[in-house]
């Protein structure tokens, strides 16, 4: 018998592919939101379209803040590499808390608008998470081991791809799922710099004044990533078993 | 043959491990001892090149252990240590084909040389070759630790406490066992410990070391009849020292020709039981049998008594 939580996670997934698929067929329930017989369903472009092109924009930049910050966790916990922590850590921490749309503001003027500035907003804000999270898997691999794998004439290179990677494994993979998830919410700013996604549906919503513009774009935007989130988990299960490292 | 030549490891203005000499017999077990903080375990470690000498000179078997990269040379040399540090995300059976590997070897070999290993310690590969560390226990994770360290067929394997972790009675088996392993292989066994009874359980010489320098290096029977500093003598202890003497001896090997009308007691059974045999039963003497149940002779109570005499 499935358990309960498959369940909610199988309909929420359902729903989003419905809702994708047939927007119109959940016309009536929208039809409260709006005013003076303004459409009750997004119809200025393709929903399925915005939301894959919403997802890939946050997939490009989780995978450039992932190789960036994975690069430079395992610099700065190398003994060659350790003066940079403090000054690495200034940097990641810096990318976190200015805020996105500041990001964008200072970006249009350089790069012009579009995709480039969203993925450089989304590539600063996503890099903290995996950072600190590679870090610290590296840091707590134990004494012991890393000693015997010194002792068994391993080299640097392979102490780390087989020994410290593996096993800072779990961690790295948590902190790619947080940057992802929070990306997802995130990259609805980048409608607003002309970059395709969910963020368009919003701003359509909030120029016309149509509640039911904005209810369907956040929801749309809340349901993957609540369907990322658990997907990236069942994945990194599955990585974790096959590496033997859970 | 280990040459070890003034070795010297500085930190800042502290000296670690201070002009040590010590020339280690191929195929003897030799045993470093001292209190925590007296650099035997930056000696041990220097000794592969896990810890770089600030000066002095190895030489194994001719040949000088600064002239190949550390990691290389660390492949030649067997590593154990307390605690294992076997690699969680491996099996058994990976974690002992770990050198061989980075060595190079052909699959087949790895595969038969990690049975053959899991056999000797008492292993069966077919149960235990897949399973993961965690699923063993505390005396079966020590065995694969020095089963893998002895993997790519080491002349030399160092051991830094290697059975600190164990409690008594797996202790006392492990060492026997490395007894055993160390005579079959030949191995020149280098081992760090801070437990004197070890030391003189295994040692067929002993290294006292304290706050970096090597006091007495000698067999242990020397250690206690001829102490070379109060220092060793307060590490060996003065109060049993007689029976701690008794216990290097083997029935064996103190047998005289002769009839004896006391109880029977095993060729490798040390002198100190012996004695414990003799006041237990009220006999004056002892007849040694052994293995293979003919009589090697007989001990006597005088006899074990002029053995653990100060001479």
């Amino acid at each position: 018998m499935a358990r309960p939580a498959t369940l909610l996670r199988f309909a929420a997934f359902a729903l989003l592919v419905a809702f994708l698929a047939v927007p119109q067929r959940f016309a009536p329930l929208f039809v409260p939101f709006t005013e003076y017989g303004a459409p009750p369903i997004y119809d200025q472009g393709s929903l399925p379209v915005l939301a894959l092109a919403h997802l890939g924009t946050v997939f490009v930049a989780a995978a450039a803040s992932t190789i960036v910050a994975v690069g430079l966790g395992v610099l700065v916990t190398r003994a060659s590499g350790a003066e940079f922590l403090p000054l690495s850590r200034t940097l990641v921490n810096i990318g976190q808390t200015f805020p996105p749309v500041a990001v964008l503001a200072i970006a249009v003027p350089l790069v012009g608008f579009g995709e480039t500035p969203t993925l450089i907003a989304l590539f600063a804000y996503g890099l903290l998470p995996v950072f600190e999270n590679t870090i610290t898997g590296l840091q707590s691999c134990p004494p012991a081991v890393l000693e015997a794998a010194d002792g068994m004439g391993m080299s640097a290179w392979q102490r780390l791809t087989g020994v410290e990677m593996p096993l800072a494994m779990p961690m790295i993979l948590e902190g790619i799922r947080l940057s992802l998830v929070v990306n997802v919410g995130t990259a609805t700013i980048g409608s607003t710099v002309a970059a395709k996604g969910l963020g368009e549906v919003i701003i359509a919503g909030l120029l016309s004044n149509n509640t039911a513009f904005i209810l369907q774009g956040g929801l749309v935007t809340g349901l993957m990533a609540i369907l990322l989130y658990e997907a990236m988990a069942a994945l990194e299960r599955r990585i974790l078993r096959a590496a033997h490292v859970a | 043959m280990i040459e070890i030549d003034s070795l010297t490891k500085q930190y800042g203005a502290a000296t670690v491990v201070d002009a040590v000499s010590m020339s280690i017999a191929s195929g003897s077990i030799t045993v470093v001892v001292g209190t925590s903080g007296s650099g035997k375990s930056t000696l041990l470690r220097m000794i592969n090149r896990l810890v770089e000498p600030t000066s002095g000179r190895v030489v194994i078997d001719g040949r000088d252990t600064a002239t190949a990269p550390g990691h290389q040379l660390r492949r030649h040399i067997g590593y154990a240590i307390q605690g294992h540090g076997l690699f969680p995300h491996r099996t058994v059976a990976e974690n002992i084909a770990t050198v061989p590997r980075l060595l190079g070897w052909e699959a087949a070999r790895v595969r038969a040389r990690v049975e053959e290993l899991l056999r000797i310690f008492q292993l069966e590969p077919g149960e235990y070759a897949a399973k993961f560390p965690h699923q063993l226990s505390g005396g079966q994770q020590q065995r694969v630790g020095v089963a893998r360290a002895l993997a790519a067929e080491p002349g030399v394997l160092l051991m830094d406490e290697p059975f600190g972790a164990l409690d008594p009675i797996i202790r006392g088996q492990a060492q026997d066992d490395l007894r055993d392993i160390q005579r079959r292989f030949g191995t020149t066994v280098v081992l760090v410990t801070h437990d004197m009874d070890e030391a003189f359980r295994l040692g067929d010489r002993v290294a006292v070391m304290t706050r970096g320098r090597l006091l007495q290096y000698d067999r242990p029977a020397m250690l206690l009849k001829h102490p070379a500093d109060p220092f060793v003598s307060r590490l060996t202890g003065t109060s049993d020292r007689s029976l701690k003497l008794l216990s290097l001896t083997t029935a064996a090997q103190a047998a005289e020709p002769g009839a004896a009308d006391g109880p029977v007691v095993a060729a490798e059974a040390s002198l100190r039981d012996v004695l414990s045999e003799l006041v237990w039963s009220g006999a004056a003497d002892a007849k040694v049998r052994r293995a293979d149940g003919t009589l090697a002779g007989r001990v006597t109570l005088a006899g074990i008594l002029a053995l653990g005499r100060a001479d």
